[in-house]
């Protein structure tokens, strides 16, 4: 089991772990949709706001090391549209801009998620009437994602322990068939799931 | 393709997540109406299913890898409603647990590679499968449906980013559409191995239930086709039409841009004109056109290689996959 990489840190304890998780998510759409609208002209608020949110990832006791990781593993996404914004008029000025404004959000989000659990998440957005498909869907994902990766790297663990470095044709193939395998594994993982859901009673 | 936050202003994002919320909308009722219940937990693992292949790295030239994105992939498996569903799960967990595509742009990206990805892939799937019948037509039309989803999901992207005013439509459509033509062969590729291996494991899971989905349903074909419609006329078509009389500020920018975007644009008929051409737009439909017969015929070769002619097909062959 090496996929708790997922979400780690969202049960800690502290003051920021504590706030009730509607308050959180509302907070975070108010700050990313301020961040949105911010004006080229006003630098000044971005900076304030990236103080404010260093204080809240101090106090939120997740590793710096861990949050500083996640934000420079989204940043490609990112830079790869930010960089297309330099080839026209103001262009650099742009650039910087659309990069402190994204990565802004992109600590928001980070910290959201890391200080929250989703079942939490997915109870405030029951609460605000999502339908109720889509709760079960998302709940059962959010169930089983952990189960589906850890199985998706036992088939890797196996094949690796049995082949030795294939050609790059082959490999397609392989992967292909592991994701073949991946799915009707978790196609007759939902039946079961719903032979145990209706013995509990389930509509 | 995930948008993050910061890239769109706010009318393209209300407006995205109106059409998002309108399709998804659809697409659960008509889950709610058709779906029989044993299938209800398969739509949680099916977006388990994609989230977990979506992590699974395929080797491609000089070090660097893809995955698969898996919206065609549901949709032939499932059905576009289901797709729809799934998608936007994994696009919302991806957003709320690793801030993968941002919280305001969500509905951007449900829309375009939940509806447009799925329910238009699945569109170009449904039709060509018609045309072709067999394991080995199933097999073209995914092919081809997962490209042509992959592009058209790049190419409203691109047009929500422009609509903003972020990045100059000039700049984004060659760009965004350029590098996911690449992409989406890819794409094409993968869906096309697994359901192969699918098919050969177990071909039942081939043939979604034809109690899912109604055979006719027009009211919901018009709905679909009225969201996605109105988010092409919103996002792409002011645009496209604005393009010819801009020309000239534009010739400047594309001089500039020819020097710079070339290396990430290695598409085959070099930036996107025709040689000769002086009509932007003319040349660049041309060579989408050209490029998307490349990528059928292709895709037709591919899937020749995969189920060979004078085999019959196997016992549970999707004979008409609906």
């Amino acid at each position: 089991m090496r996929h708790d990489f997922l979400d780690r840190y969202s049960r800690l304890d502290s003051p920021i772990h504590r706030v009730r998780a509607a308050v959180k998510l509302i907070a975070a759409l108010a700050l990313v949709i301020a961040i949105v609208l911010v004006p080229p002209s006003r630098p000044v608020f971005l900076a304030a706001m990236a103080v404010f949110l260093v204080a809240v990832a101090g106090f939120s006791r997740v590793p710096w090391r861990f949050l500083v990781w996640r934000v420079i593993l989204l940043e490609p996404f990112v830079l790869g549209v930010a960089i297309l914004a330099v080839f026209q008029p103001g262009g650099w000025r742009l650039f910087l801009f659309l990069v402190a404004k994204c990565t802004l959000c992109l600590m928001v989000m980070v910290l959201l998620s890391n200080t929250t659990p989703f079942a939490d998440l997915l109870r405030v957005l029951k609460n605000w009437r999502m339908p109720a498909l889509l709760v079960t869907t998302l709940s059962l994902m959010y169930r089983y994602v952990f189960v589906l990766v850890d199985e998706a790297q036992r088939m890797k663990r196996a094949r690796v322990s049995r082949t030795f470095t294939p050609q790059r044709a082959r490999t397609w193939n392989t992967m292909a068939t592991v994701v073949s395998q991946l799915f009707i594994r978790s196609s007759e993982r939902a039946e079961r799931i719903y032979a145990a859901m209706c013995a509990r009673g389930w509509r | 393709m995930h948008i993050p936050d910061g890239f769109l202003d706010s009318k393209t994002a209300v407006a995205a997540a109106v059409l998002a919320a309108t399709g998804l909308g659809v697409a659960l009722r008509q889950a709610r109406l058709h779906l029989p219940p044993r299938r209800v937990p398969l739509l949680g693992l099916a977006a388990a299913f994609v989230f977990a292949a979506q992590m699974i790295n395929f080797p491609v030239a000089g070090g660097t890898s893809g995955h698969l994105i898996g919206a065609v992939l549901a949709a032939v498996l499932l059905g576009p409603s289901a797709a729809v569903i799934v998608i936007s799960a994994v696009l919302i967990v991806q957003c709320l647990m690793f801030a993968d595509g941002g919280i305001s742009a969500l509905g951007a990206n449900i829309f375009n590679m939940g509806v447009i990805g799925g329910v238009g892939g699945w569109a170009i799937y449904r039709v060509v499968s018609r045309l072709v019948k067999g394991l080995f037509g199933c097999v073209v039309a995914a092919t081809f449906a997962a490209w042509c989803s992959t592009v058209m999901a790049s190419i409203a992207c691109a047009g929500e980013l422009a609509v903003s005013r972020t990045v100059r439509w000039s700049v984004a459509l060659p760009a965004m559409a350029g590098v996911h033509m690449l992409i989406g062969i890819g794409e094409g590729l993968i869906t096309a191995l697994v359901l192969v291996a699918i098919a050969r494991a177990r071909p039942e899971l081939l043939q979604p239930d034809t109690a899912a989905e109604p055979r006719r349903s027009y009211d919901t074909i018009a709905a679909y086709g009225g969201v996605i419609a109105l988010g092409l006329a919103l996002f792409v078509s002011p645009l496209a039409s604005r393009w010819p009389d801009g020309l000239d500020r534009t010739a400047e920018v594309l001089g500039f841009k020819e020097k710079a975007v070339a290396p990430i644009v290695p598409a085959p008929i070099p930036d996107y004109k025709m040689p000769g051409m002086h009509w932007s737009t003319l040349g660049t439909s041309i060579a989408g056109a050209v490029g998307t017969v490349v990528v059928f015929a292709l895709a037709w070769l591919f899937a020749r290689a995969l189920v060979p002619k004078g085999k019959p097909d196997r016992a549970g062959s999707p004979r008409d996959v609906p």
